[in-house]
């Protein structure tokens, strides 16, 4: 019973945080599996997203959920402005120039949110009913947890759903697999793009707010997490909404585990593996191979 | 007939090449108070050229190369603390032979993926050194790094001086021209064309038989070699190393100065470091808080409007102004 207790422990610590991983990292898969574009800003918008929630709780007395979906349209609408506006501009410039255009908004993302609010770590104060333990019947485990990872399979569930059965979701997977063949279908693959760019911001948004409690929240939040946001993507396979969820949990449940027997540099694993992995499978575990 | 006129030429000495290390003489005049700062660009300078001779013209995207830095850095670090082994220079071919040697392993392993995998495998080589680094703590210090490393006086003649960094700045000028004079001739040999033809057409390279994987591991290797000479160079003109050597922020960084000055050109790594680094000094210096938003507005604006750096902006200029077609 009590090695069942130790298990089920690791397993919902670690699936809480891979569902964050995954909220976050959903839409850069996507965006990268259908432009190529290298988008080392994303993890910006999810800032973004925590920022807007801890403001508007804060100074508007919104509750948590509807500040949640006010991060969500907001920050999918300033997505689609900047991806109109400049983002457009790099899709056949080289990867390089996207790289530096994405690590230049980066850091102007980190410096706007220095200066208009603080270089300090935030915290976001969760509404009374998320917050201490619920009974599972053999343990209790903490609430806010379960709920992540509730909010986690429903929009997993969600985007699959939106991938597989519908119209829209059929054009990205067949975009993400041959771009060309798709636009001489005559499918406008530019605003199927800023379409899922949108979405895919807007869950990095809500991920960003939903994962302050395990992440964190402060001004070098792009930049610090990009590795893992990355690792996801590359593990997942890109363009791939269940390879991403699945990737994710793996190294949410990794994480997790590392961290308890090894609290000094367990994460040397994580990266050990991702190596070993990329070597093994170039394309993902779930990618599909020769793109 | 111009065209294949202008290739035969362009290896050629022209004589605005002197003007750079004219400048860099000149600094050591111009700005006695400035001259650890100049150091550090100076070493910048050598790691973004090394950066420069795979991404620029074998066209490897690496986000890991601060791994042969790091290394470099290390080994000095080690060898003068642990062994007693500080005469700079042997110090600095050591740490440009682990570096070398790490460059050679890696790259016979990583360099048959591309892309974003690449990209991947190589920060995560990187990140695995750091964490390695940060857990043999015995040897490297750990997360505190060592600091207060004491080195010999360079060719026995030059001691280190820490308060005015004199002649830390003329031997990491020196070694830079040395690495500067290398990369120079490689890239105009025909080993270094035959990059560039890996980089522009892969397949076709492999068609005309060429060996492209041996070249992209020696290319990995030599640009290993000289990473990791920058590094020693920090380590021995800073007398310290600490775990940012061999970070995401450096590997980073140097990339951004690379693409910032202009990639594949050669002089974009020296117009790259120094452009980045006294804006950023400067901004440093006028907005202590506000610093990296001129920074990051500087590389949107770059990416979006210049083609190829400011290198590239210059050269456009430059025809426009000669009234001469592109």
């Amino acid at each position: 019973m009590e090695f069942a207790i130790k298990i089920a422990n690791i397993v919902l610590g670690g699936f809480a945080s891979g569902m964050v991983l995954f909220i976050v990292s959903v839409g850069l898969s996507v965006t990268m599996g259908l432009m190529g574009f290298v988008n080392l800003a994303h993890g910006g918008f999810a800032m973004l997203g925590g920022y807007c929630i801890l403001l508007t709780m804060r100074h508007w007395g919104l509750d948590f959920v509807s500040a949640l979906a006010l991060a969500f349209v907001s920050v999918a609408a300033f997505s689609v402005v900047l991806e109109r506006l400049l983002y457009s501009r790099l899709y056949r410039a080289g990867e390089l120039d996207q790289v530096l255009f994405t690590i230049g908004l980066a850091f102007i993302m980190t410096a706007s949110v220095t200066l208009g609010v603080g270089p300090e770590t935030q915290v976001i104060q969760l509404p009374d009913w998320l917050r201490g333990q619920t009974n599972l019947g053999f343990m209790t485990y903490r609430t806010y947890s379960l709920a992540l990872i509730a909010v986690g399979v429903a929009l997993v569930v969600g985007l699959w759903l939106g991938f597989e059965r519908t119209r829209f979701g059929a054009r990205i997977r067949a975009a993400v697999d041959n771009r060309r063949m798709v636009s001489s279908l005559g499918v406008d693959v530019g605003r199927l793009f800023t379409v899922t760019f949108a979405i895919g911001s807007g869950l990095a948004a809500v991920g960003g707010g939903l994962g302050a409690e395990i992440l964190g929240l402060n001004p070098n939040y792009p930049l610090q997490y990009l590795v893992y946001f990355l690792i996801v993507v590359a593990v997942g396979g890109l363009g791939r909404v269940t390879g991403v969820f699945f990737a994710a949990l793996l190294i949410g449940v990794l994480d997790f585990i590392l961290k308890i027997e090894f609290p000094k540099g367990g994460t040397i694993f994580i990266y050990a593996l991702t190596l070993i992995l990329l070597l093994w499978r170039p394309q993902g575990l779930f990618g599909k191979k020769g793109t | 007939m111009r065209a294949a006129e202008e290739f035969a030429r362009r290896h050629r000495l022209q004589w605005w090449e002197a003007l750079p290390w004219l400048a860099g003489i000149a600094v050591f005049f111009a700005f006695p108070n400035y001259l650890a700062f100049s150091t550090q660009v100076v070493i910048t300078i050598l790691f973004a050229l090394s950066l420069d001779l795979v991404l620029g013209y074998a066209g490897i995207v690496t986000l890991g190369h601060a791994a042969f830095f790091g290394a470099g850095a290390y080994t000095v670090g080690i060898l003068a603390q642990h062994f007693g082994w500080n005469e700079p220079l042997s110090g600095l071919a050591a740490g440009a032979l682990v570096a070398a040697a790490i460059g050679l392993v890696s790259g016979f392993v990583l360099l048959r993926t591309h892309g974003l995998t690449l990209l991947m495998l190589t920060l995560c080589t990187m990140t695995l050194l750091e964490q390695a680094a940060n857990m043999s703590a015995h040897w490297t210090g750990g997360f505190d790094g060592m600091p207060s490393l004491v080195f010999q006086k360079i060719l026995g003649l030059f001691s280190f001086d820490v308060l005015y960094f004199r002649s830390q700045y003329l031997y990491s000028l020196a070694i830079l021209f040395l690495g500067f004079v290398l990369v120079r001739m490689l890239v105009y040999s025909s080993f270094g064309q035959s990059l560039t033809g890996i980089r522009e057409n892969v397949r076709r390279m492999h068609a005309v038989g060429a060996p492209v994987r041996a070249r992209l591991i020696l290319v990995y290797t030599i640009s290993a070699a000289l990473a990791g000479l920058a590094g020693g160079l920090f380590a021995q003109t800073t007398s310290y190393v600490n775990l940012a050597v061999l970070g995401l922020e450096r590997a980073a960084g140097v990339m951004i100065i690379l693409i910032l000055g202009g990639y594949g050109q050669l002089y974009g790594a020296i117009i790259g470091a120094i452009a980045y680094m006294v804006l950023e000094h400067l901004l440093a210096k006028a907005y202590p808080t506000a610093w990296q938003l001129g920074i990051g507005v500087t590389l949107v604006v770059v990416a979006l409007y210049v083609r190829n750096g400011i290198l590239g902006l210059a050269e456009s200029i430059w025809r426009r102004l000669s009234g001469g077609k592109a």
